[in-house]
């Protein structure tokens, strides 16, 4: 018996002594240089790997920013890390990092169980991107929320979450940092990143349909209707394809308020009561 | 009697729920109001020729085919055009569709009306392509691919037989079946119509063998004809799939990637066969079908002769539901699509409407994958459903697609055998969607 022990012992010794030896050179031999700075940089990064910066991941943004000069620094950005990680990167390499306005993801549906009651029911794979080509939605609107939660399970930040009585996806603004994992996914694009606004004050339409308003009223009592009296209080805001747009510019602390109490669907949402109370 | 035929690899055998297959074909009438759809097949949508306002006959030609890929369509009843506009379709889309009042029953005085069969083929190939697209005929067994591409042989390529399709291997549906017993002449000059267009001698109609009158009927008929023969199949699904169906009748095996042409065969449904034969020695273009009803929710099930427009509800109301039906599925409860909008038309590719009831059409609950292997066993393409699944649900859909998740052709097999209750087909397509979004 004692002698199987010790013969495996001494058998398995040489085999991972020899493969040690093998590994060493092969690693000699095949051994990459990495830049010292990138690697500096990489560390400096949150590590997310989630390509909200354009690149394949934090590895690929930290060799960008070495290899870049002070001209193309100042276009990357990580949205993930924000102003501070972005200066600290800056100074070690004495460049000066450009002001990027921070940004969140928002939500152009506001078709709750509320306002969008549903008239079938969907048997199976729980998958936004599925139930889009098998058919409209629970609710009937062709441009509105699914409400399956696709973005919920990729975002890779856990910022979004379903809200059982709305039945709606809802943002947290805390924690999003505007990768854009919930833009991407979305088989409806219906989520946008946006400025924050100062104090987290923004003014959105929260609707995406672009049938005429009889026809979206029908599915949806919060749908956009085009009825063009948020284009009489501010100048800036556009109607297009039965749907109204407020450019990110549109000053949510002068218009918010406003537009969002004159709007007769409400359609527009306006986060800066909200955020004055919490 | 000849051997059965059967493809080798994977199949299931779904209860078939044949109810309907004694039952005559009835005429269901015309409704007062048609919804034509200006695109009921694969490709470009046709180009609206009429206005509101215009008096239109059965046959009055609605729309022009806009391309190669494309198909014309016709009033399927005489009346006037009162809307254009889009409607919400079946899935709740909107679809754009020409709305007709109708008022009678008035033909294009070029339809030969008469019931007499024209065994005589006197039109050329040309002519006979030509008047397959005029007729706006389109594959009519669910894919609606335009037939006129398929009546012409491809540069370069070959084609030695035509199968025609007979299988109807979903459940519920009996529409071809039905066709088969009671026009069995007419398609098989359809056949030979198809094989003139394509200069060939050799048709073969492939039935399963749970259709012994179609059979019957068919092997009595084909006795006269030179170059058309019955293959008896096996009654196994997906046996009416294109590829599944060369395989059983042929032995050859269409590469992934290929066409039927590659293997040198061509594969029509009957049911399109018929609609050649009407439009090529009775001047009638494509507006009517024979659909199924049927189901476990149902009173009075048939097979209905149906114009192009009717709305399902219209159907519906002539079954008689027993109970508020739980799903309603246009097309075959393996393949069909589910209904959001029962005031949606039946177009020239749907071959049943079928309402189920509640109790039978429940979410069941999911369990974990028990790894039993037997959603591999019953794909028909050979592929590992639960690999695919493995890969979806982790978002690697690159790996997927290096299993071939993109020779899945969603019969829905795996789901169906799945003891975890997982939707495998789900995730398959699933696959299929983001990789051809993602090329």
């Amino acid at each position: 018996m004692s002698e199987v022990i010790v013969a495996n012992i001494i058998v398995l010794s040489s085999i991972a002594v020899a493969a040690a030896i093998i590994l060493y050179f092969a690693a000699q031999k095949f051994k990459t240089e990495n830049n010292p700075v990138a690697d500096e940089i990489a560390a400096m990064l949150p590590q997310a790997n989630c390509g909200a910066c354009g690149k394949a991941g934090c590895q690929d943004f930290a060799n960008a920013c070495a290899a870049a000069d002070a001209e193309s620094f100042a276009r990357l950005y990580c949205p993930v890390g924000g102003a501070g990680v972005m200066n600290t990167i800056a100074g070690r390499l004495g460049y000066s990092s450009a002001e990027h306005e921070p940004t969140v993801a928002v939500l152009h549906c506001n078709g709750t169980c509320e306002n969008a009651p549903d008239k079938v029911e969907y048997i199976g794979l729980q998958s936004c991107r599925l139930a889009n080509r098998a058919f409209v939605g629970k609710t009937g609107c062709p441009d509105g929320c699914l409400r399956l939660g696709d973005c919920v399970r990729n975002c890779p930040f856990g910022a979004i979450e379903m809200n059982p009585q709305t039945g709606l996806p809802e943002v947290n603004p805390d924690k999003c940092t505007s990768c854009g994992a919930c833009v991407r996914i979305c088989p409806r694009g219906l989520y946008e990143i946006r400025p924050r606004g100062k104090n987290g004050v923004r003014v959105y339409v929260a609707c995406s349909n672009r049938q005429k308003g009889a026809l979206a009223r029908k599915n949806c009592k919060a749908a956009c209707i085009a009825c063009m009296k948020c284009t009489k209080i501010c100048p800036e805001v556009k109607v297009e394809n039965n749907l109204s747009h407020i450019p990110a510019t549109v000053s949510a602390e002068a218009y918010g308020a406003e537009l969002a109490a004159n709007c007769p669907t409400g359609a527009i949402i306006y986060t800066g009561v909200k955020d004055e109370q919490d | 009697m000849s051997k059965i035929k059967t493809f080798s690899v994977g199949g299931i055998h779904p209860d078939k729920y044949k109810i309907t297959s004694d039952l005559p074909i009835r005429d269901a009438g015309i409704p007062d109001m048609l919804y034509v759809p200006v695109k009921q097949h694969i490709g470009a949508p046709a180009k609206i020729l009429v206005k509101k306002g215009d008096r239109v006959k059965a046959g009055t030609l609605l729309a022009d085919a806009d391309g190669i890929v494309s198909a014309d369509v016709h009033a399927p009843a005489s009346g006037e055009v009162v809307k254009i506009e889009e409607i919400v379709g079946e899935v709740g889309y909107l679809e754009q569709m020409i709305t007709i009042k109708t008022d009678g029953d008035e033909w294009e005085e070029s339809i030969d009306r008469s019931s007499d069969l024209i065994r005589e083929i006197t039109a050329t190939p040309e002519q006979i392509v030509g008047i397959i697209r005029a007729a706006g005929i389109v594959g009519m067994g669910g894919a609606g691919y335009p037939t006129p591409i398929k009546a012409t042989v491809p540069a370069g390529k070959k084609i030695d037989c035509i199968i025609l399709n007979g299988i109807e291997c979903e459940p519920y549906l009996t529409a071809d079946d039905r066709l088969m017993q009671e026009k069995a002449e007419q398609i098989i000059i359809g056949a030979k119509i198809l094989n003139k267009a394509l200069g060939i001698q050799k048709a073969i109609i492939a039935i399963d063998e749970n259709k012994p009158h179609a059979i019957e009927t068919m092997r009595k008929l084909t006795r006269s004809y030179v170059g058309v023969n019955v293959a008896v199949c096996a009654t196994k699904y997906p046996q009416g799939s294109e590829k599944q169906l060369i395989a059983a009748v042929t032995g050859r095996e269409v590469p992934p990637g290929c066409l039927p042409v590659d293997v040198n065969c061509v594969v029509q449904n009957v049911g399109t066969v018929y609609a050649v034969y009407e439009a090529v020695q009775k001047h009638k273009p494509l507006f009517e079908r024979i659909v199924t009803v049927s189901g476990d929710d149902v009173k009075n099930p048939g097979n209905y002769r149906v114009r192009i427009g009717t709305p399902a509800s219209y159907l519906i109301e002539q079954a008689q539901p027993l109970e508020t039906p739980g799903k309603i599925i246009f097309g075959g409860p393996m393949m069909g699509t589910a209904a959001t909008n029962l005031a949606a038309p039946i177009t020239k590719t749907t071959s049943g409407i079928l309402l189920l009831k509640t109790a039978s059409v429940l979410d069941p609950e999911q369990t974990a994958c028990i790894r039993c292997g037997r959603c591999i066993e019953v794909c028909p393409q050979g592929l590992q459903p639960f690999a695919i699944t493995g890969h979806v649900r982790r978002g690697e859909y690159q790996e997927a697609k290096k299993i071939h998740v993109l020779d899945c052709m969603e019969c829905g097999s795996c789901s169906y055998t799945c003891p975890a209750r997982i939707p495998l087909t789900d995730y398959c397509k699933l696959a299929k969607y983001e990789i051809r979004k993602k090329k």
